[in-house]
């Protein structure tokens, strides 16, 4: 293996965990960052000449121990920092040397960065960066702001966390189950980010939904036995499990009941629903267990032939008790309308706060075609209006006007 | 780590430490003391004080050497700073863990901060 290969590899397998352990001492990401930037580039330097060192993350941790002795003496940290920072590079080194495995604290890494201190709109991109070390830029594009922008809103929470004290720790047992939800939504956001590119074509975006993926493996390596864990993940592999499906061959949306089920990855559906019957075994039910069972219940017609509403409907109730989320009153009264008709459905639509939807696509989608079912045509022909016009993604604008009663209708309603 | 926990207060909740019920009012100030000394006793009080009403406050603005003296708090908003506690904890949680035990805290807005080390 090339030096550049081996470094890379090294970096993939513990970047993460070099960073956690640094970070967890110092307190201070930024700083443990620039460190271990320093010991890669280092890496790439000596390693040609020298070899791959037998044990790369003891020679990784020693180099980054030494710039962080630097940062000291520069001082450039706060002076009551200095003992502590000391005292980490002793601690560093005997890890380094020591036969023992080094200690994986990126558990502390993934709940500090979906910290309630932390801005809601920098934890999915801190996690991506200090957690799987991936780039700023890359991060920038996937979630379509300007590098510039997402550097800063990623060293402003950084530097929250060095300032504000936010402690490098697993919650104590009675503040797990709030702060785990946020590590959960976090990781759930970066699927949402790849989700929303379906057929992968938008290379600024390519590959997010694995990389929530892998962060949704860690969680559970880290937390084993969690039944949430279990659940998000198990809702992630079941998405993505259908993602060759969601497009025809020339590239329309294809909806979810309509999909060709050959095309679902069976490996991923099995693997989706043993780590949902493990979760259930727990007896602690939670929102993304629920939400993946609602995904189960669709993989099923791939064997039963046919959709069971009414069960969809059934987890969708408990999901709006736990969780009354738009996307899950949405979810519901589609659901009720499959298995019940679509007055059952429109009724329950109507419930949801008019304030919460002015801008929630789905609920426009739906409420088109509930009322084209219904007859109203007037009134569907501008729901589908107002449902394209908030579509992002261009096959499913295409698919909706496709779905919209004839334009004469539009502006007609029908009381 | 120092912290200051800064107490907002609406008018309602100023208007509780004279409330005429004698009992609301008693029950009002007990809980005071009973917190700095649970602070102190766990070792992390630094500091505090009760603010007297914004109607006592005084703003002085300095514009070219010139003081500029004006009635009212800086700004007008419903809630003002009613008292603040200084306390030294390990992190940020330790912190917020404490700021919520303050009495009288249900419905009420506080804010946390470290408290600025100066450089070097």
């Amino acid at each position: 293996m090339d030096a550049r290969r081996a470094v890379e590899q090294a970096a993939r397998d513990s970047y993460g965990r070099l960073l956690a352990f640094l970070a967890a001492r110092s307190r201070d990401l930024a700083a443990a960052e620039d460190a271990l930037g320093d010991a890669f580039r280092a890496a790439l330097e000596a390693w040609p000449q020298s070899g791959m060192p037998d044990k790369p993350e003891a020679w990784l941790l020693t180099a980054a121990r030494r710039r962080l002795i630097d940062g000291v003496r520069h001082a450039r940290v706060q002076a009551d920092a200095a003992p502590t920072l000391l005292a980490i590079t002793e601690e560093a080194q005997a890890v380094a040397s020591a036969e023992t495995i080094f200690p994986d604290e990126r558990l502390k890494l993934l709940f500090i960065c979906a910290h309630p201190a932390i801005d809601a709109s920098a934890r999915t991109p801190l996690m991506l960066q200090t957690v799987l070390g991936l780039d700023a830029a890359r991060i920038a594009s996937a979630f379509l702001v300007q590098p510039a922008a997402m550097g800063q809103r990623l060293s402003r929470a950084k530097a929250k966390i060095r300032d504000a004290g936010i402690a490098f720790a697993v919650p104590e047992p009675s503040e797990l189950a709030p702060r785990l939800d946020a590590v959960l939504e976090a990781i759930y956001a970066a699927y949402g980010r790849g989700w929303d590119d379906v057929t992968g074509a938008d290379p600024r975006r390519k590959g997010l939904a694995l990389e929530a993926l892998e962060l949704g493996r860690l969680l559970l390596r880290l937390l084993p036995g969690e039944p949430e864990a279990q659940g998000l993940l198990a809702l992630m592999l079941h998405c993505e499990a259908r993602r060759a499906a969601r497009r025809s061959a020339v590239g329309a949306y294809v909806p979810l009941s309509e999909q060709d089920m050959t095309l679902w990855s069976v490996p991923l559906i099995d693997e989706a629903q043993a780590l949902l019957s493990c979760a259930e075994r727990t007896g602690r039910i939670g929102r993304f267990q629920l939400e993946a069972a609602i995904q189960s219940v669709h993989a099923s017609r791939a064997w039963s032939g046919h959709t069971d509403w009414e069960a969809i409907a059934l987890l969708y109730e408990g999901l709006v008790r736990l969780a009354p989320t738009i996307g899950a009153l949405v979810g519901r009264a589609a659901a009720i309308a499959a298995a019940r008709g679509a007055e059952h459905g429109w009724a329950l639509l109507q419930e949801v706060p008019a304030a919460a939807v002015t801008g929630y696509q789905p609920y426009w989608a739906l409420a088109a075609h509930l009322l084209k079912r219904m007859g109203r045509m007037g009134d569907s022909a501008d729901a589908y209006g107002r449902a394209i016009a908030l579509c992002k993604d261009a096959a499913m604008r295409d698919f909706l006007a496709g779905q919209a009663p004839a334009p004469e209708h539009r502006g007609h309603r029908h009381e | 780590m120092n912290y200051t926990i800064l107490i907002y207060e609406t008018a309602a909740d100023f208007a509780r430490r004279n409330d005429p019920d004698a009992k609301k009012r008693a029950a009002y100030w007990a809980a005071w003391p009973l917190y700095t000394k649970a602070l102190k006793d766990a070792g992390v009080f630094v500091g505090g004080a009760g603010l007297q009403p914004p109607d006592t406050a005084t703003r002085l603005a300095i514009r070219d050497g010139q003081r500029h003296v004006q009635d009212g708090p800086y700004a007008d908003t419903k809630e003002q700073l009613g008292g603040f506690y200084m306390i030294d904890v390990p992190h940020l949680d330790a912190a917020l863990d404490w700021a919520a035990r303050i009495p009288h805290a249900d419905g009420r807005v506080l804010e946390v901060r470290p408290n600025l080390v100066p450089p070097g």
